[in-house]
């Protein structure tokens, strides 16, 4: 198993590398130079020819890359210079935050969506099946920013269940509770699309392993029903829903974004929005790189997990 | 093409998002020629007019615009975008899928590692690295839109293409000297293209989700022009003291993305065919039971007894008579043999018994099953789940597909254990061991940690016959249990039957298309055709002297070592599909003693000195065929 990790991890280096080109390449089809944006049009020609020699944009594309590469090997993103701080305290900052949101609204649409799809399979083309299937529909349809601001009208608003935004109270103890609290609508919000994905995947996959053999063979056991769906069909349906929720992370923390701006969430993707209106390149560079890592690494674990499902993986 | 549509126009959903979808399309085309109000005239002293005010039936947004005109502007420009960035992304992916396909190799190679990277990204992240090099605006959010979305057409057509590129009528092609651009747009092209719009279909929705999400963002579409997006951007500072202002544009997102979503799984489910066999149905715990009459009483002969079990299977308006009419009885320590061909309604005989015909479609429209005099067709689905495995039990034709792929087999053998009995752990492991030492399995104390996958085609079915015995079942039902395995593992297999039913006094019933196993294995024989008995004795009677045409054809098709050069007759003809049975014998067209009297009319199951046939033309011992 250790061996399999390691080589997972080996594979992943060629994506990681591609990632950073691919960034990299993206940031330099900026038209006009960085030094301008940084300084301003007032600048004077010196200093953008000096800031530039700093930067080190006044050599060639490849041994940008290289040094850009190097320095963020070394642990050293750059320096946001609109927030004149290190990107990669700001970015590590922000992360934890995003981290708290995606990682509850994963665990919940996981959770939710296997769990809707089964009963859905279940139950097919029963009162249970049509309603899911509705509700299902309905959420992948509806876009998470209007669902998260019609949330805050409704919850917090009208009925002040939940504060309207951010993630701690300005003035108060920072408790587990305060903390759900803040994270119970912009998690809900972020939730709901990767939830109906995923339910309706479940549910198909399910309904495929519902008419294979061994189902048959459990019933011929005499296991109860319940058994037969839980245990059995749904063990082997997780085959085929682990990939997708590996996909659906990468949704997840994709729509973070939208709900952090939403919500006011201290997050990451709130930051790169704002260095982009900002043309704080360093940073949307640092920022992106950074998470698409860390999905990339997420990633290697489903691998993981999947291999330590079916035994039939050669690891 | 039609049957598309026709299926598509009976799916309700579908065809009430296409209406939507229709209509908003339709009335954003006429956008520039409906009296609107100007979207951009500003109107200060007019600010957040409530719905429904006077010349403003949506009410005004924060600048005193009207909101109805804006949203119909905003509508038109969002979907534009998200079409063209469907259309675009499309296309790009296509390109990249068809060549990477076609050509295949390092082409393949290099393009597809580029698309995997391209989606190692959490794909917003792109889109805003896209959009933060290029700057905002919104036909740069189109750009990024459609970038993020090419790895997923380039790997579908892909895909799709490579099944195609290595079709004989490319080969064809390219014998013909057609160059390989030709042969991609003659006939590559053509059949990819449906794989092209499902996939549009299905992702157009997004495409104008995350346009929108961009805009909102403030990263789409700049003031004084507004998608949908950006219209919900600018009404969030407004959210809480004019709400509607955003929830104007927010539902008409909504509807819009329904719509299509709605239209798309009805466009993917028409052109679905195993939704159209209804081979997605999910077979219920136990098969349905419509019985039109009283079931007929039990007789009392034999432990098990069948009596008049009819199956059919339902498939959209045919209906599929697969057992018809099935009269079987075992006595205790008796093996009975059911024989026939594929389809002859054998196995689906023996799983109506135990309620395991998949259903839907399968129905058990007539008749019971007594186990003991109890009906165990009509019983509730508790007792009869009590009685599966218990009474009952069953083994598969194929270990591979029967045993669970991700359970280990000790652990399936101890499921079954505590599937009427709960029992600890160790006590568990331990009757498991036992199990797999009582079928003869070596090491079986480290065997139980296999997987199903670990072991060979005959220890696996060593498995299934161990799992039926976990709670010394009175009756075990074969279904063709050696089927799949080889001679030398066959002949363990049944002598491993055979001394269980002896020291066990064990009922099997063995369903088989050999008449081989017969002659080794059962005391009495049943022959099935076309669904019904045809023929039924002691195993001698039956082998020695057939008198149903069928099966003295049966066994002239066994080939008999050292039996010199007899001819092997195959039976001529196929069964009758069970959907259009004739109206006498089932076999009349393949018989060659047929009668005109054959057809006229049903032909009865004659008892006759402990043997029964269903011929009014019997083989009499003394011309049997050689």
């Amino acid at each position: 198993m250790t061996g399999y990790i390691l080589k997972r991890l080996v594979s992943a280096i060629p994506v990681l590398l591609g990632i950073t080109i691919i960034v990299f390449l993206i940031m330099a089809m900026i038209p006009g130079d960085p030094a301008t944006a940084i300084l301003g049009s007032y600048a004077t020609p010196e200093n953008v020819e000096k800031l530039n020699r700093d930067l080190g944009l006044d050599k060639p594309l490849f041994q940008q890359y290289i040094i850009w590469l190097g320095n963020m090997l070394t642990g050293d993103f750059g320096t946001s210079f609109a927030l004149n701080r290190p990107v990669l305290d700001e970015v590590l900052e922000r992360f934890n935050g995003t981290l708290v949101l995606a990682g509850t609204a994963f665990v919940l649409c996981s959770f939710l969506g296997v769990v809707a799809g089964v009963v859905s399979a279940a139950n097919q083309y029963g009162a249970a099946d049509k309603v899911i299937t509705f509700v299902v529909l309905l959420g992948i349809s509806i876009p998470s920013f209007f669902l998260g601001m019609m949330m805050i009208l409704f919850f917090a608003v009208n009925l002040r269940w939940f504060p309207v935004s951010g993630m701690w109270p300005i003035y108060g103890d920072r408790t587990i509770g305060v903390l759900l609290s803040h994270l119970a609508m912009p998690a809900t919000a972020l939730a709901v699309v990767a939830t109906g994905v995923i339910a309706r995947l479940s549910r198909s996959a399910m309904l495929e392993v519902l008419r294979q053999d061994f189902i048959r063979t459990a019933r011929a056991k005499g296991v109860h029903e319940r058994g037969v769906i839980w245990r059995h069909a749904l063990k082997a349906a997780m085959v085929s829903i682990l990939p997708v929720l590996g996909i659906q992370a990468g949704f997840v923390l994709s729509g973070a974004v939208y709900i952090e701006i939403v919500f006011q969430w201290p997050g990451v993707g709130r930051m790169l929005v704002d260095a982009i209106l900002k043309r704080d390149i360093l940073l949307v560079q640092g920022g992106v790189v950074f998470v698409a890592a860390c999905y990339v690494m997420f990633n290697i674990a489903v691998d993981v997990a999947q291999s330590l499902l079916d035994p039939r993986i050669k690891t | 093409m039609k049957t598309f549509f026709l299926l598509l126009a009976r799916n309700r959903l579908a065809l009430a998002g296409g209406i939507v979808l229709l209509i908003v399309v339709l009335l954003a085309i006429a956008t520039p020629i409906l009296p609107l109000a100007d979207p951009d005239v500003t109107n200060t002293s007019n600010r957040f007019h409530p719905i429904f005010s006077e010349g403003a039936p949506l009410g005004t947004d924060h600048l005193g615009r009207d909101l109805l005109s804006r949203l119909m502007w905003g509508t038109r420009l969002s979907l534009a975008v998200g079409f063209a960035a469907a259309i675009v992304a499309a296309t790009i992916g296509a390109a990249i899928g068809i060549i990477a396909g076609y050509f295949g190799g390092r082409t393949d190679n290099i393009i597809m590692r580029g698309v995997d990277m391209l989606m190692a990204f959490p794909y917003i992240l792109l889109a805003l690295a896209i959009v933060a090099a290029l700057g905002p605006g919104l036909f740069n959010a189109l750009i990024a839109v459609a970038v993020v979305n090419v790895p997923f057409f380039a790997r579908n057509i892909r895909g799709v293409t490579v099944g195609i590129a290595n079709k004989e009528f490319v080969d064809a092609a390219r014998l013909a000297g057609l160059s390989n651009t030709q042969i991609i747009l003659s006939e590559i092209l053509p059949n990819v293209i449906p794989i092209i719009v499902i996939a549009m279909s299905t992702t157009i929705g997004w495409m104008i989700l995350e346009t929108a999400g961009l805009s909102f963002l403030g990263l789409g579409s700049q003031p004084p022009q507004a998608d949908l997006g950006s219209m919900l951007g600018e009404a969030r500072s407004a959210l809480i003291t004019n709400p509607h202002t955003s929830i104007v544009p927010g539902a008409m997102i909504l509807i819009i993305v329904m719509s299509i979503n709605l239209l798309g799984d009805g466009v993917r489910d028409a052109l679905d065919p195993r939704l159209k066999s209804g081979a997605l149905s999910r077979p219920m715990a136990a098969t349905r039971v419509d019985r039109a009459d009283l079931p007929p009483p039990a007789t009392g002969v034999g432990l098990l007894e069948v009596k008049g079990l009819e199956t059919q299977f339902h498939v959209k308006d045919r209906i599929y008579r697969a057992v018809g009419g099935v009269d079987l009885h075992v006595e205790k320590g008796e093996c009975l043999g059911i024989i026939g061909e594929s389809g002859s309604g054998k196995s689906v005989t023996a799983l109506s018994i135990m309620g395991l015909v998949a259903s839907p479609p399968g129905v058990v429209t007539g008749g019971a099953a007594y186990y003991d005099g109890e009906d165990m067709i009509g019983a509730p689905y508790r007792r009869l789940r009590d009685m599966r495995g218990r009474n009952v039990a069953y083994i598969f034709q194929d270990p591979l597909a029967t045993l669970h792929p991700l359970y280990r087999v000790g652990d399936q053998l101890i499921e079954a254990i505590r599937a009427h009995r709960p029992i600890g752990k160790a006590e568990g492991r331990a009757k498991a061991v036992e199990l797999l030492k009582a079928v003869r399995i070596p090491n079986a104390e480290q065997r139980i940690t296999d997987y199903p996958h670990e072991m060979s085609g005959g220890m696996r079915q060593r498995v299934g016959i161990a799992m039926a015995l976990a709670h010394d079942p009175d009756i075990i039902i074969a279904d063709e249990p050696t089927t799949a395995l080889d001679v030398t593992v066959q002949a363990q297999i049944l002598t491993i039957l055979d001394e269980l039913r002896r020291s066990r006094g064990l009922v099997i019933v063995f369903i088989t298309h050999d008449f081989g196993v017969v002659a080794q294995l059962c005391d009495r024989v049943a022959v099935m055709y076309a669904g019904r008995i045809v023929e039924e004795g002691t195993k001698t009677d039956i082998l020695v002297a057939p008198r149903h045409p069928y099966t003295a054809r049966l066994m002239a098709c066994v080939p008999e070592l050292g039996g010199g050069k007899r001819r092997l007759e195959a039976i001529p003809g196929l069964p009758p599909a069970v959907d259009k049975l004739p109206e006498g014998c089932a076999f009349a067209d393949r018989c060659d003693r047929v009668q005109t009297d054959c057809r006229a009319a049903e032909i009865a199951l004659v008892q006759h000195f402990g043997r029964a046939v269903r011929c009014l033309h019997p083989v009499d011992k003394r011309e049997a065929p050689e």
